[in-house]
């Protein structure tokens, strides 16, 4: 994993952004940082303001306050600068179904101003991103659901962006599929591409993801490396302890009079940081902590 | 916390050409996939106007305003062509685009501006409306129109009036906030306009109120200048006319931008 200090110079940077709707405030005072060659992962529970912080992003919203900056660029003003540069790969599939995975790239390589004489090499590049070469003129409504994601993430990669944007990547895909964009996002990693994607997915933002910013009603709650989050916030080991909703209260307010912080998962309670605590724990099983432990505590929020 | 919201509507760099270019790319790689609906229909309508309103009526009125009845109608569907092939897809296709295809969404987060996706949408319907504008003169030229030069003037006509309507569909479906809204403008609007635009009967024979009134019907100015190309211009008339129709074309172009600009950016 990188150094998510190392990184000096921000593709993206938010002070105080606030976006409201009507009585709603769907951002409330975000600040975000995502250094150049990282990958954050914007983690939160649905509704936490995600999509409206991507929308933020391309000024397809505009903040009510704040001060938003996207590779250098001062947004809404030098939004299109900055869109330029940014490829976006969006949560509902937006392709045009009766053209074909080629016809898709092409098209877009005109809306990013791809050059002439670059062109057909950036279609190539982005058939063999999609690993969609053999489908090129097959018509976009006969691809599967996969296939389709990843022409979407193509699509965002036909003019070499600096900066991808990626709203929830895998939503909706069975875990295969889901498997197959992780690696394809992890390869785009690799390359060194500057890498923002909003997920509700736990794995998602702990494989992918150098840091992450965890995310409830508009607001950072927490950031950091995923490891470094869960050591700080949830410990080392845990304690999962289940039985009837009686004991569970029981052992909750056991957990909280001896310092413990504990969470509900379900049918089960988890007592956090246990580690080194053999005497005051309670008995149960005991497992390392995670990302989702951190969720849950910061979010309140369960996982589906 | 200090507001540092800078006023909207103030862009780097407006109407660039390469943005516009992308959204007609679009616009003319869907088309291929297409035209051949758009064309069987644009042809066969007309067709069935003429067959039906020039036999039909034809058969109990031989001449009005001066002209064969046949030839009337042929010069005056032109302008019901114009408004089938911009209008209506403008209407449907952009709230199609926005809402159910979020094609609109993609094009917007690349480098591309909400004033310069409605002008290059408007400008390949309008464009389109200049092509098939034009196929109710062919069909009427076949029936037995006499070819004039002036009727080279037939394809900028529609092609000015299409903008208008391409622009005033976009801006209705901006305002729309379901599909359904458009009933109502299709009968309280389009209907009447479409009605009283000479096509079918000249204005001459109307109360003088709606003959006042058939001077604000862009499509009534549509239907004269195609006549006039057809069988003589009207002079400083006929500018006034082609006047009328940019004029509202512009309002229209601004008008839609505001609409859309309110529905795709928050």
């Amino acid at each position: 994993m990188r150094d998510w200090h190392a990184g000096t110079v921000n593709a993206i940077r938010l002070r105080g952004v606030v976006k409201r709707y009507g009585s709603i405030t769907a951002v409330n005072g975000l600040d975000l940082d995502v250094p150049e060659g990282t990958c954050v992962g914007l983690l939160g529970p649905n509704g936490a303001g995600k999509s409206t912080t991507m929308r933020l992003l391309t000024a397809q919203s505009i903040a009510d306050e704040g001060e938003i900056e996207v590779l250098g660029f001062r947004l809404p003003e030098e939004s299109k600068q900055a869109r330029a540069q940014c490829g976006v790969a969006p949560q509902l599939d937006n392709l045009d179904v009766t053209l074909t995975v080629e016809q898709n790239l092409r098209v877009f390589s005109y809306l990013y101003r791809v050059g002439r004489a670059e062109r057909r090499d950036a279609i190539e590049r982005a058939l063999g991103i999609a690993n969609l070469a053999d489908r090129r003129d097959t018509r976009v409504d006969k691809l599967s659901g996969g296939m389709r994601r990843r022409l979407l993430i193509a699509r965002s990669l036909v003019h070499r962006p600096r900066l991808l944007l990626l709203d929830e990547p895998t939503v909706g895909l069975d875990p295969q599929v889901r498997q197959e964009l992780w690696a394809l996002i992890d390869a785009l990693r690799a390359e060194g591409t500057t890498i923002l994607m909003s997920t509700h997915y736990i794995e998602e933002a702990q494989r992918l993801a150098d840091t992450v910013l965890i995310m409830a009603h508009g607001s950072a709650v927490a950031a950091g490396p995923p490891a470094a989050l869960v050591a700080e916030h949830a410990g080392l080991e845990a304690v999962e302890v289940y039985g009837s909703p009686e004991k569970l209260a029981e052992v909750e307010a056991a957990a909280a009079a001896a310092g413990f912080r504990a969470r509900r998962t379900g049918t089960s309670i988890s007592v956090l940081g246990v580690e080194g605590a053999d005497g005051r724990a309670p008995a149960g099983e005991r497992r390392p902590t995670n990302l989702e432990d951190v969720f849950v505590l910061l979010t309140g929020e369960e996982i589906a | 916390m200090a507001v540092t919201t800078p006023p909207r509507g103030r862009r780097l760099g407006r109407l660039e050409r390469p943005a516009m270019t992308g959204v007609l790319v679009r616009e003319i790689t869907n088309f291929s996939s297409y035209w051949r609906s758009v064309t069987f229909s644009s042809t066969v309508e007309p067709t069935f106007y003429l067959l039906a309103f020039g036999f039909g009526f034809g058969a109990l009125v031989s001449r009005v305003g001066g002209y064969d009845y046949v030839e009337f109608v042929g010069t005056g569907t032109v302008a019901t062509a114009v408004l089938f092939s911009s209008a209506f897809p403008a209407m449907f296709g952009t709230f199609i685009k926005y809402q159910f295809q979020r094609t609109y969404d993609a094009i917007l987060a690349a480098p591309v501006d909400t004033e310069e996706l409605v002008t290059a949408e408007a400008l390949w319907v309008a464009a389109r409306a200049g092509v098939y504008g034009n196929v109710p003169l062919l069909v009427a030229l076949v029936f037995g129109l006499d070819p004039a030069w002036g009727m080279l003037a037939v394809p900028l006509i529609a092609f000015v009036a299409g903008f208008g309507w391409a622009c005033f569909g976009i801006a209705i479906a901006g305002f729309a906030s379901s599909i359904e809204n458009f009933s109502y403008v299709i009968s309280a609007v389009l209907t009447p306009l479409f009605l009283v635009a000479g096509t079918f009967f000249p204005l001459s024979e109307l109360p003088r109120w709606a003959q006042i009134a058939g001077n604000f019907n862009p499509l009534h100015h549509c239907v004269e200048l195609v006549r006039h190309a057809a069988f003589g211009s009207d002079g400083w008339i006929d500018l006034a006319r082609l006047g009328a129709l940019v004029l509202f074309g512009l309002v229209m172009w601004r008008i839609a931008i505001h609409a859309m600009t309110r529905k795709l950016v928050d």
